[in-house]
């Protein structure tokens, strides 16, 4: 066993040990804890399978973005939760105990008889590599070959916030999301608010510009300028835009609304939907991903921030 | 593989597959930044040009006799992601935008944006929503490839949710956040099988990947975790006991698309898993599972239909019974027997009737809820008098749930019952019959106290205008059963067994 | 064993826990972790697929990566209409049942049975 071995063998017992932990604790609260822990880590078994692109997007809205979101709710839960259905009696929860085991044994023994190495898709990818002009084979990946899942995706978000603002009261549509801002920022949160963003933000659209030749790109450059604009929030430093500001309606759908435009100019300039015209894909693909960047930054608060909770100022 | 590369390219008329796709995602970007009153105006405006859309499709299937193509980006499989349309996905498109049609006109009495305000909150979800859930519908019957499939599936997922709790009570939010637990629930196990297959193919192109699959252990894994995952979406028996509270809290013209359609997307897909996806494998005992657990949701949604207090849990429960029907088709049109090609006919006729008729019944039962304040079946005394389209409405609609002719839902069930006969597989025939005899208990339930004289308060007066939309529903369930041979002849376009095997 | 195999193992695992914890437990939010661990697992199949898959000189295939980067998204989404849901059912519970004053519902009642 080299020492590199040892220590895959120690992330994946760590990465198993807070998993269970976020099953087995008592409290919602320490487990939504472990969870962040554990998509951290996670994000390092990422790196270690060399996705990169993978982990970054692991660690920033896996872990990052999910973990506040669900530490908040876990807070806000505390001490009633209303149960979805009846609690499974002993006997019957060790039978979905053995069962679960079964399926987790069968499908261990299934990947590791699965054939390695597996069929792949790179060679194609890294072969048209340079009619996309990109550096990057899973940004060329994202934005070219399934540029299709990529923007319905981007439609899944704007029918996420849909779905959230909808379950505003009627009397707060229009208003902002979230509960009033708290009068006295906590100190540190407020420092840290001040003193990180401007960091961030460089940090942010960095990753989103190196996308197209190294690991980065929309998703994540996004995620991190997200956290950015969360933290400003938390803070009470800046107040969630309200739902019915056309301007933040039009970030939100910037990304899918840009991407959905050139995708029908390919109809046009080059033969088919989503095509780019060879020579200029680079270009095109990067303003699309620029605004993409724009629309994950502003939905993943807008998500976490939730439906409005107070009418509209006058 | 290069061979079977140059294979998929796109066929004359392959845009209009795309834009099917993109009339409604259009839509729902425009309708989210404009806001309430113009996301009804854009949402009724686009439904007769997706329907437009539709028809030009089946009549390009229609035309050439063979599915079209569409290369998304003009990469071809694997790398890229094709969209196909055969007759089982035109007539699913012409039934979707034609539902999604009424139960929009329908819903404009109930999500109008009140004046003086310039957008509320339930008009502006109500009207995105409906053009999102129509935009994954599409994509549903439209996608080629198994992950494409996944997004079109949370896409549905995300649009259909919200729908159910849009009046905000607490029982319509704990019955949308069960159905999003289940859903949920279904696509990360779909998902899962989606991988395996990824790891033994290396493509997940639905074409591809039936011309390379064979028998092993993964393989039969991704079947059986893909199949529970949309199971527990369309909410087969076991897998049922979130969809009657979703689907009779919803409001009515939400109800109806869940019902007619939204349960269908998965169903849709799980006949693509098995039909196209796995055709080479010996799926007797999958295929026998399946349609067990089909008759099951029959016989108990049946009964539990008849145990129903009020009209939309009746509705929904015999939802569960007619989902049941859609699974006998697995043992009967799998393989090439003299029978298949009437069995798939019977699955696929199933699948339209049931979404005409149900989405006509909720319809009605929504304005039978409106016009007397409630929907308790014990209240309905005298209903026949002073609603009687809509009485009609729900026995047009129960003479196809029963099976009776002349309706859609009958020559379905005869197909399938003939099929089932003369393949020796008699027990199923056992269970429509029995099936057929319960939905006439229930639909008897509603109709005869209809018919009773008594004297009815009224809440509101019956929207006779409202009523036609859910007649003309009515009546499209009942013409499916006048469908001419050509028809049949239709929905054969494409299908893989009759072209793959020589 | 090698790294991809010892994260197959791995995410297997992760799948039988999540599974575990989405069917065992019954409050909501429990259920919701439970579906993001699932789901952690289930990407991280797709990750061990991509590491094999390494080919023309790159060391993991983009495609099963890039489909995990819209997955991660999917299920981030899926987290906050469950938690947003949950939060606000737990008001309309906590609003009737917990404490005395009575439920405001008239806002509601206007969007049909």
């Amino acid at each position: 066993m080299t020492v590199v071995n040892a220590l895959d063998i120690g992330l994946a017992a760590l990465v198993l040990a807070l998993a269970a932990w976020t099953v087995a604790a008592r409290e919602a609260f320490a487990a939504a804890v472990g969870y962040v822990a554990y998509g951290l880590l996670l994000s390092l078994v990422w790196v270690r399978l060399f996705a990169v692109d993978v982990a970054l997007t692991e660690a920033a809205i896996g872990s990052g973005v999910t973990g506040v979101l669900l530490i908040r709710a876990a807070a806000r839960l505390r001490g009633a939760t209303p149960a979805l259905d009846e609690p499974l009696a002993p006997p019957l929860r060790f039978l979905a105990g053995v069962l679960c085991a079964m399926v987790a044994g069968a499908l261990a023994a299934t990947v590791l008889l699965m054939p390695d190495p597996a069929p792949t898709l790179a060679p194609q990818a890294v072969g048209n590599l340079p009619s996309t002009g990109l550096g990057n084979a899973v940004t060329a990946v994202l934005i070219s070959y399934r540029a299709f899942d990529t923007m319905l995706e981007k439609v899944v978000l704007v029918l996420a916030v849909v779905g959230v603002w909808s379950l505003a009261p009627d009397a707060c549509w229009g208003g902002s999301p979230g509960a009033p801002r708290p009068a006295r920022p906590e100190a540190a949160l407020a420092f840290l608010a001040q003193v990180l963003p401007p960091l961030g933000i460089v940090v942010g659209i960095h990753i989103f510009w190196v996308g197209a030749d190294e690991p980065g790109g929309a998703f994540q450059g996004g995620a991190i300028l997200a956290a950015m604009w969360m933290i400003t929030m938390m803070a009470g430093l800046t107040e969630a835009p309200p739902v019915s500001s056309t301007r933040l309606r039009l970030v939100l759908v910037s990304g899918p609304a840009v991407f959905l435009a050139i995708g029908l100019a390919g109809v046009v300039i080059a033969g088919g939907f989503l095509a780019y015209p060879s020579g200029s894909a680079k270009p095109l693909i990067l303003f699309i991903e620029a605004f993409m960047t724009l629309t994950i930054a502003a939905t993943l608060p807008m998500l976490v921030a939730g439906p409005p909770e107070q009418p509209p100022q006058p | 593989m290069q061979a079977i590369t140059t294979a998929l390219t796109a066929t004359m008329g392959g845009l209009l597959l795309a834009l099917a796709i993109i009339l409604p995602v259009a839509g729902v970007l425009l309708s989210f930044v404009l806001g309430g009153r113009a996301a009804e105006r854009i949402a009724l405006y686009l439904m007769p040009a997706g329907l437009g859309v539709a028809a030009m499709i089946a009549l390009g299937v229609w035309r050439s006799g063979a599915p079209l193509v569409y290369l998304l980006g003009g990469w071809p499989p694997p790398l890229g992601i094709a969209l196909r349309a055969d007759g089982f996905s035109a007539v699913m498109l012409l039934t979707t935008a034609l539902v999604i049609l009424c139960a929009g006109l329908f819903a404009r009495a109930n999500f109008p944006t009140p004046a003086g305000v310039n957008e509320a909150r339930a008009p502006f979800a109500f009207w995105i929503l409906l053009q999102g859930l129509w935009a994954a519908l599409n994509m549903v019957f439209l996608g080629g490839d198994l992950f494409n499939l996944y997004v079109a599936l949370e896409l549905l997922t995300f649009a259909a949710v919200p729908l159910v709790c849009l009046d905000g009570r607490a029982e319509t939010l704990l019955a949308a956040l069960r159905y999003l637990v289940f859903a949920l629930f279904g696509s990360v196990l779909y998902l899962l099988g989606a991988a395996l297959l990824y790891g033994a193919y290396g493509t997940l192109d639905i074409g591809l990947l039936s011309s390379r699959i064979s028998a092993s252990p993964a393989v039969w894994a991704a079947a059986a975790l893909m199949t529970t995952g949309l199971l527990a979406k369309t909410a087969l028996f076991p897998l049922h006991l979130w969809l009657p509270p979703a689907h009779a809290n919803a409001p009515a013209a939400a109800s109806a698309i869940l019902s007619a359609l939204v349960v269908k997307a998965s169903f849709f897909i799980t006949v693509r898993l098995w039909f196209d996806v796995l055709p080479s494998l010996p799926v007797e005992t999958p295929a026998a599972i399946l349609a067990t657990l089909g008759s099951l949701a029959i016989l108990f949604g049946s009964v539990l239909a008849l145990r129903q207090e009020r009209l939309k849990l009746l509705i929904a429960y015999s939802t569960v019974a007619q989902i049941g029907y859609l699974f006998l088709m697995f043992p009967l049109a799998a393989g090439l027997h003299p029978w298949t090609a009437d069995a798939w006919s019977g699955g696929v006729l199933q699948t339209l009737s049931h979404a005409f008729a149900k989405a006509a019944m909720f319809l009605a039962a929504g304005l039978v809820a409106e016009t007397l304040g409630h929907d308790r079946i014990s209240g309905l005394r005298g209903l026949g008098k002073v609603m009687p389209m809509s009485v009609f409405v729900l026995g047009l609609g129960g003479l196809s749930l029963m099976g009776l002719p002349p309706s859609g839902g009958f020559t379905a069930k005869w197909l399938l019952l003939m099929a089932s006969v003369r393949s020796g597989q008699w027990p199923w025939a056992i269970v429509m019959l029995a099936g057929g005899l319960l939905a006439g208990g229930y639909v008897y339930r509603v109709l005869a106290p209809a018919f009773a004289s008594a004297d009815l308060s009224l809440k509101a007066p019956a929207p006779r205008n409202r009523e036609r939309i859910a007649l003309a529903l009515a009546l499209c369930a009942i013409l499916l059963g006048f469908a001419p041979s050509g028809f049949f002849a239709f929905l054969q376009i494409g299908r893989p067994a009759l072209t793959a095997i020589p | 064993m090698n790294t991809a195999s010892l994260a197959g193992i791995t995410g297997a695992l992760l799948v039988g826990l999540g599974l575990f914890g989405l069917v065992t437990n019954p409050r909501p939010l429990r259920k919701l972790l439970a579906f993001n661990l699932l789901g952690s697992g289930v990407f991280l199949l797709f990750g061990v697929l991509a590491r094999r898959g390494a080919a023309a000189g790159i060391a993991a295939d983009p495609v099963p990566q890039a489909m995990v980067i819209t997955g991660i998204v999917v299920a981030f989404s899926a987290t906050a209409l469950a938690v947003a849901l949950l939060l606000r059912l737990f008001e309309e519970t906590g609003r009737s049942t917990l404490r005395a004053d009575p439920p405001s519902k008239a806002a509601g009642d206007g969007s049909g049975a």
